[in-house]
């Protein structure tokens, strides 16, 4: 069959696909539903399942399960690991998004201005960030390993640590727990930085400008000029930092496994090892579905914040 | 004069003082990997010896031990190759969807964008225990395919909106143009769009596969024999096992694997903060 001709082409009616290409309420729809059916698939689904999971017997292995109402949650409530995870999780968070918020308002604060070698400065600064973090908590463990420790050296060597001082950073409780904070800091600091920084370069020269003309010194339009102007994106640095922190596992995971005797495991942790390593998925369901309240809390602020930026 | 001078050498110096300990404290890690990497482990494991120099010859025995007697660099093409077969995922779901969005008109087109952000938010472990069951009826685990499948879940997300942003960012002017021309409205997003936003897509790919190469949780919980491991899971569960660390060849595997990423993400990582702070801040 000869090919029909250009003229012959016009005047037949439009095909489907051009009909679709020209109605734009359509053609929405189809190319959105591919992203949404995966992401229904793979983010819905699983989340209802979860939900589901935690009111079950379901294991690893089974072929059925059976519904047990909250006995799984009795379970975990009544086990002493799960205050430990929880407490440790919540002093996980708001220790290090404290230090978080101080450290990256001061680290964007002094990268604000020019000055030579910035662009090295950054870079440096930003590492831990974009650096695969299961790979820079190594770093870590090889910093705070318990005979080559490169703190406990230098710390001796300056005089801190005294003949018979050795902490093992990561053997005992209270230390494992400022150690997994610490390099949790370490993590979100880079990203915090980066987002208030992106706040900084937002507002005018004139407004400082201005506030020089009328006397105020550094301090003066830091406290009552650049904070409140970048508070807004500020509270999205932290959400962030505390969605990033709350359901993390990975630093613990890598660095203390929950241990010593589970007094550093936190419940994305004690999640995993219950359902995945114990292979209790009911169990670890259960335990996940603790980091929800905060994670809804989270979703919650960032949409009054989108309101806001779309009213103003 | 004078005062004011001294008040901004003041500044300056406090500024500096800020920078040299943060640059410290953020980068001493990365550091640290390089000075281990190559020092030989008699000289990593003499406590009395100096340990910032190098007391013996730098030595490149680590690298020879990782290439050689581990899975390494498998795991480096497991990473390059589960990282490219999600970026091509990622496109093809993110690519319409994000232009969609940014041209849909209505009240529930700017709800749809920030519903489909948040799911970027649940993060993989409120989802990493169904995930296991499913990914265990189908038949992949322990197999480089229940990463392919799982990784968008967070790749697509992310890219959408981010490619939403950069859509809304060209003027509809120019598709109404080319539709005027003669073009129907998807041949105007072929033919005229997509060519200059280009930047954009590759911000995407940038994204996603970084995203791939930093994931943790799912790999760790999905993948059980070594030769299925990405880096980012292989390095930490599999060189840390037994009791003798082998330090040189582990900071020297973080070392590869984390630079090179840390370099292309830090070129990209203004955008990654816009998409992440265009929905909340204007």
């Amino acid at each position: 069959m000869r090919p029909p001709s250009q003229a012959a082409l016009r005047s037949l009616p439009k095909g489907p696909l051009a009909r679709l290409a020209d109605n734009e309420g359509w053609l929405w729809r189809v190319m959105l539903a591919p992203a949404i059916i995966y992401i229904m698939m793979l983010v819905g689904v699983p989340f209802v399942l979860s939900l589901f999971y935690s009111v079950s017997n379901v294991t690893v292995a089974s072929r059925e399960m059976s519904f047990v109402g909250l006995e799984n949650f009795r379970r975990i409530i009544e086990s002493g690991t799960f205050w430990t995870a929880l407490r440790n999780t919540v002093i996980f968070t708001v220790v290090s998004q404290f230090f978080v918020l101080v450290f990256a308002n001061m680290l964007a604060l002094a990268l604000s201005a020019n000055f030579r070698g910035k662009w090295l400065v950054r870079l440096l600064v930003l590492l831990p960030w974009v650096a695969p973090i299961s790979l820079g908590a190594i770093g870590w463990l090889w910093i705070y390993d318990s005979i080559y420790s490169i703190i406990n050296w230098t710390a001796r060597e300056v005089g801190i640590l005294g003949p018979n001082q050795w902490p093992i950073w990561l053997g005992e409780p209270n230390l494992a727990m400022a150690s997994i904070i610490i390099v949790q800091i370490w993590r979100i600091v880079p990203l915090a930085t980066v987002i208030i920084l992106a706040g900084l370069t937002s507002i005018p020269q004139d407004i400082h400008d201005a506030a020089a003309v009328d006397g105020a010194g550094f301090w003066r339009q830091t406290l009552e000029i650049t904070f409140p102007l970048v508070l807004p994106i500020t509270l999205v640095a932290v959400l962030f930092g505390v969605i990033f922190t709350f359901t993390d596992m990975i630093v613990v995971f890598v660095l203390t496994r929950g241990g010593p005797y589970d007094q550093t495991q936190v419940l994305a942790s004690w999640a995993f090892f219950t359902g995945i390593q114990g292979g209790d998925l009911a169990g670890g369901a259960a335990v996940s579905l603790f980091l929800f309240p905060v994670l809804v809390g989270v979703a919650i602020l960032f949409l009054y914040l989108a309101r806001r930026a779309e009213v103003t | 004069m004078a005062r004011f001078n001294l008040r901004n050498a003041g500044k300056e110096s406090a500024r500096a003082a800020v920078l040299v300990f943060f640059v410290t404290f953020l980068a001493f890690p990365f550091y640290w990997m390089v000075i281990t990497t190559f020092k030989t482990t008699n000289d990593l494991h003499d406590t009395t010896k100096n340990p910032y120099l190098f007391n013996e010859p730098p030595t490149l025995e680590h690298l020879r031990v990782l290439f050689d007697d581990t899975q390494y660099l498998q795991w480096l093409i497991n990473t390059g190759v589960v990282g490219v077969a999600v970026v091509a995922i990622t496109l093809a779901l993110a690519v319409p969807a994000g232009y969609a969005l940014a041209r849909m008109t209505g009240p529930w087109a700017q709800t749809l964008g920030i519903a489909i952000f948040l799911t970027y938010l649940v993060p993989p472990t409120i989802l990493f225990i169904p995930f296991a069951r499913i990914i265990a009826l189908l038949g992949v685990q322990d197999s480089l395919w229940s990463l392919v499948l799982v990784y968008p879940s967070f790749t697509v997300p992310f890219c959408t909106w981010l490619l939403m942003g950069f859509y809304k960012a060209i003027p509809r002017d120019l598709e109404d143009a080319a539709m005027i021309d003669g073009l129907s409205r998807l041949g105007a997003f072929v033919k005229v769009v997509m060519p200059i936003s280009l930047a954009g897509i590759l911000t995407a790919i940038i994204f996603a596969f970084t995203l791939v190469t930093q994931e943790f949780v799912y790999g760790v919980t999905f993948i059980t024999s070594s030769s299925s491991y990405t880096v980012s899971v292989g390095v930490p569960t599999f060189l840390v096992r037994g009791d003798v660390y082998f330090w040189g060849s582990m900071m020297g595997a973080c070392l590869i694997a984390s630079v090179p990423i840390a370099i292309i993400y830090n070129l990209f990582v203004d955008r990654f903060v816009a998409g992440l702070t265009a929905g909340a801040v204007k």
